[in-house]
């Protein structure tokens, strides 16, 4: 550990660390442009500047620097403060000053530095270089007149995407950063590079022109468009929600969100439900809460409790589940569903259900087996962790599945789910590499639950992960990817059919009368038999909508305070950033309202009573964001034959990354984003 | 695809190698250790422009061309356009039969590269650099050092250079080619390589010692 001197602090840093690295250690931040702590180093902004004591006399750039035993380094001495005023200059040769009109005004790296480190007028004269402005797609908005050349884009989109599109043509004078070739984006994380890029070359297509950042209210909340809980900031004027950005969370997203999170933001302005709706004679009208709540209360005295029947969709928050299982239970039903696609979770076990080994725990594992999964489309970001985890080490990926081009290689052991029993026989290489390894990791998708043998592939995949020795006392390598945000919450909360209880596909069939859809729309409503009474609650006019008697208008995430579970098993909170529109109303408010109109109170008047009830009923919802790394002492496995599987092909459960739930539905954002990656090269305007 | 000039012209719909460059390709190839194929790019884009040459008479490199490399190589296609587009050497548009290409760097226009340019401008009617003459011909380029400076100034057409330039050589030069003929590429003014003009003029009364 090589100790050295910065600005008169004495840091002992790790060896093989930068000066810049060592400085932000001692707490001394180096401006810089093309630096970033995730990407490689490229050195080629010339920003970090510093002096060092016996070498050359010259400034050196300290962000890929390495730092030696004794060194002394100066960060604020007239030599660098120089170097920085000449570089700042150069970079501001050919940069437009377009401050005025440029988006990234007011968060804007070069802006900031500029004032630090640029001269009060240009001595430069000559024209400044034009650049043809890139078409990426519908996403990414270019104005590449701005760029300054850092390439923390192109890093970015090779490295952490793992996607090459971007590229560097052309030298000196001529260099630009683009496709060559005009295509969009082909990368679920492209937003990304809209946060990394420290000048306004690449802003977001969608916000081009739309709010100044200090105009924005920010709340932190959590993206609930797939099950990862990405931490994320929502940005909202008014009533409107503006833009979403990650939040750094290291054992999560650590700074990165997936496109669909951040752009389908636009789908909810459209095709909200607003205001209460009552079906009469086949046909809905517009209704007072007042009339809804009493349809609804005619309905249920017509109908014995068992009779009754409420399945969760895939964006709720834990909060509303728990009302409404209550709400059910209060009336004598024990026919609650969170499984509409009709999973085969087996809830009995915490560790059954959740992605035990943790998304950072991705990064210790040797060996990976994914079932019946593509975690590139259905959760991106966790995607982009394996791809980290197989970059630094190799991990040796396998695939059973239909599914390829993941970001990095994936040997395909077989389609069938059969391949389980074979890597259970060890009579496939993949088994030696499996068994072999200190800290195997199989992970299981919704593809593979949601089938008729659903239940025999996680048994099976279970008693695999215990062969393999993939559960070990400080190792749980057995992994369920889930898609819906709401799911693992719901799964806490105990929201599946109790004693005598109806699944979601009883439900659907005829099993009940009366159906209560909390935000659930990722089925066919035709499923749902002719007799029986919908209530919809939920945010937008989507398919469980369409077939509902009764529509009670309820808030989307960005709209309520709401505690969501990712498929970790970790916790997490999000704020209300606007109000919800209309008549619409937080979730929980409405069901314990509703509990009120048929007189079985549910007992929690504010919602921090409501979440001491959540804490009551599982303690994990007392520990928000916090997630104890655990292994496995009991091997018993989960309900189901894990010899009865069928000879089907496993794929993923999301064919269209775009569009997963009603309100990336709603989204023209993402609707423009399938149309693009159809025909990538054809995503001229 | 539409230059930023306005000039436009037609990529081709494919390109594969032919049996002579997949031939060469392979010998690049073997040169370099399993997994690091894409240390050939350079030569493996040469490889294509100069079969673009035999086949069309152009000697350029069509992005099918750096698609085809890329595939070719196990890289992925940006990284092929990178490289193709940062060396002068590569002409990603179309052109003439002959590339005149004229070293303007200091020594070479000290030793007369204006009048070589305007030489070949006024034989063959192009006006900027860049740009190809209306018969299909010629095309003109302008060049930094060849590292010729001794027998400056230097033109070089295509592979070739040609030494020790003046305009009315130029002229008797692109007079030649138009005819098909290829005169021998070197000093144009008739010395050994780079020995003094008009022979040597040191080392000339050299006695070899005698032997002992």
């Amino acid at each position: 550990m090589p100790k050295l001197t910065i600005d008169g602090i004495e840091v002992e840093v790790a060896a093989g660390s930068t000066i810049l690295q060592a400085a932000e250690q001692a707490g001394i931040e180096i401006p810089r442009f093309c630096y970033h702590e995730r990407l490689s180093i490229a050195g080629n902004c010339r920003m970090c500047l510093v002096e060092v004591e016996k070498t050359p006399p010259k400034p050196i750039a300290s962000c890929g620097y390495p730092v030696a035993e004794g060194m002394v380094v100066h960060t604020d001495s007239p030599m660098v403060r120089k170097g920085r005023r000449g570089v700042m200059e150069f970079l501001l040769i050919n940069h437009p000053l377009d401050c005025p009109i440029c988006d990234q005004g007011g968060e804007c790296d070069l802006q900031d530095q500029a004032m630090g480190f640029g001269a009060d007028h240009s001595r430069y004269d000559e024209n400044k270089r034009a650049v043809p402005d890139k078409n990426l797609g519908p996403l990414v908005k270019t104005s590449m007149n701005r760029c300054i050349h850092c390439t923390r884009c192109i890093r970015f989109i090779t490295e952490v995407a793992g996607v090459p599109d971007l590229g560097a043509t052309a030298r000196g004078e001529h260099m630009e950063v683009g496709t060559y070739v005009e295509k969009a984006l082909g990368s679920e994380l492209s937003g990304n590079i809209i946060d990394l890029c420290p000048v306004g070359a690449l802003t977001s297509k969608p916000y081009a022109f739309v709010a100044r950042p200090w105009e924005l209210a920010k709340v932190d909340s959590i993206d609930v468009l797939d099950a990862v809980g990405t931490n994320i900031r929502v940005d909202a004027r008014g009533t409107e929600v503006m833009r979403i950005l990650p939040r750094i969370n290291e054992d999560v997203n650590e700074e990165w969100l997936g496109d669909k999170s951040r752009f389908s933001i636009d789908g909810l302005k459209r095709r909200r439900l607003d205001r209460p709706w009552v079906r009469e004679n086949g046909k809905l009208r517009a209704a007072t809460w007042d009339e809804a709540f009493a349809t609804i209360a005619a309905k249920l005295k017509k109908v014995s409790g068992d009779r009754v029947g409420a399945i969760a969709g895939d964006l709720v928050d834990a909060e509303s589940v728990l009302a409404l299982k209550d709400l059910l239970a209060s009336l004598g039903s024990a026919n609650v569903d969170c499984r509409q696609d009709g999973a085969k979770l087996d809830a009995s076990r915490r560790d059954f259900y959740c992605f035990n080994t943790s998304i950072a725990g991705i990064e210790e594992a040797d060996a990976l087996l994914i079932v019946g999964a593509n975690p590139r489309r259905e959760a991106p970001v966790l995607n982009a962790r394996i791809r980290k985890a197989w970059l630094a080490s190799g991990l040796p990926i396998g695939m059973i599945g239909t599914d390829s081009d993941l970001t990095y290689p994936v040997t395909n052991l077989g389609a069938s789910a059969a391949t389980l029993t074979d890597l259970h026989a060890g009579s496939h290489d993949f088994a030696k590499i499996l068994t072999a390894a200190k800290k195997p990791m199989i992970i299981v998708g919704q593809g593979a639950l949601a089938r008729p043998d659903g239940s025999a592939i996680l048994a099976a995949a279970w008693r695999l992960a215990a062969q393999v020795g993939a559960l070990l006392q400080d190792w749980h390598g057995f992994n369920v990817l889930h898609t819906a945000a709401g799911r693992v919450g719901a799964l806490d909360l105990g929201f599946v059919p109790g004693p005598n209880g109806k699944s979601a596909d009883l439900m659907f069939s005829g099993g009940v009368d009366l159906l209560w859809l909390l935000g659930a729309d990722e089925f066919d409503p035709s499923r749902i038999a002719a007799g029986t009474f919908v209530v919809y609650q939920g945010h937008h006019g989507d398919a469980g909508a369409q077939r509902a008697d009764v529509i009670l208008p309820g808030a989307a995430y960005t709209e309520k305070s709401g505690t969501y579970v990712n498929t970790e098993g970790r916790a997490q909170r999000g704020f209300m950033a606007v109000y919800p529109p209309g008549e619409a109303r937080e979730d929980w408010t409405i069901l314990r309202a509703f509990s009120a109109v048929i007189g079985k109170t549910l007992p929690y008047d504010t919602i921090d009573a409501l979440r001491k009830r959540m804490e009551q009923v599982n303690p994990v919802f007392g520990r928000i964001g916090h997630l104890a790394r655990f292994g496995c002492s009991d091997h018993a496995g989960p309900a189901g034959d894990p010899s009865v599987l069928s000879d089907a092909p496993l794929g993923s459960s999301v064919q269209n990354y775009y569009q997963t739930d009603p309100i990336s539905r709603s989204s023209p954002t993402m609707a423009a984003c399938v149309d693009a990656q159809s025909a990538p090269a054809l995503a001229a305007e | 695809m539409t230059e930023s000039n306005g000039s436009a012209f037609e990529q081709p719909a494919s390109f594969a190698f032919d049996a002579e460059s997949e031939a060469e390709i392979a010998k690049i190839v073997a040169r370099y250790p399993e997994g690091r194929q894409a240390s050939a790019v350079i030569p493996a884009l040469y490889i294509a422009q100069r079969q673009m040459k035999r086949q069309t008479g152009s000697a350029w490199v069509p992005v099918k061309a750096m698609d085809a490399v890329g595939a070719r190589l196990g890289m992925a296609p940006i990284r092929v356009y990178e490289v193709c587009t940062f060396y002068f050497m590569f002409n990603t548009k179309p052109v003439g039969t002959y590339h005149l290409q004229v070293c303007t760097t200091t020594p070479c226009w000290l030793r007369g590269s204006d009048q070589v340019t305007e030489a070949c401008r006024k034989a063959t009617g192009i006006k900027g650099w860049g740009e190809t003459s209306e018969d299909g011909v010629f095309t003109m380029t302008e060049v930094e050092c060849l590292g010729a400076c001794v027998n400056a100034p230097i033109l070089q057409v295509d592979d070739d250079f040609y030494e020790d330039m003046d305009a009315e050589k130029v002229t008797a030069l692109l007079a030649a080619l138009r005819r098909g003929e290829r005169p021998t590429p070197g000093s144009m003014a008739g010395r050994q390589t780079s020995a003094p003009d008009g022979g040597p003029t040191t080392l000339t009364s050299l006695q070899f010692a005698p032997e002992a």
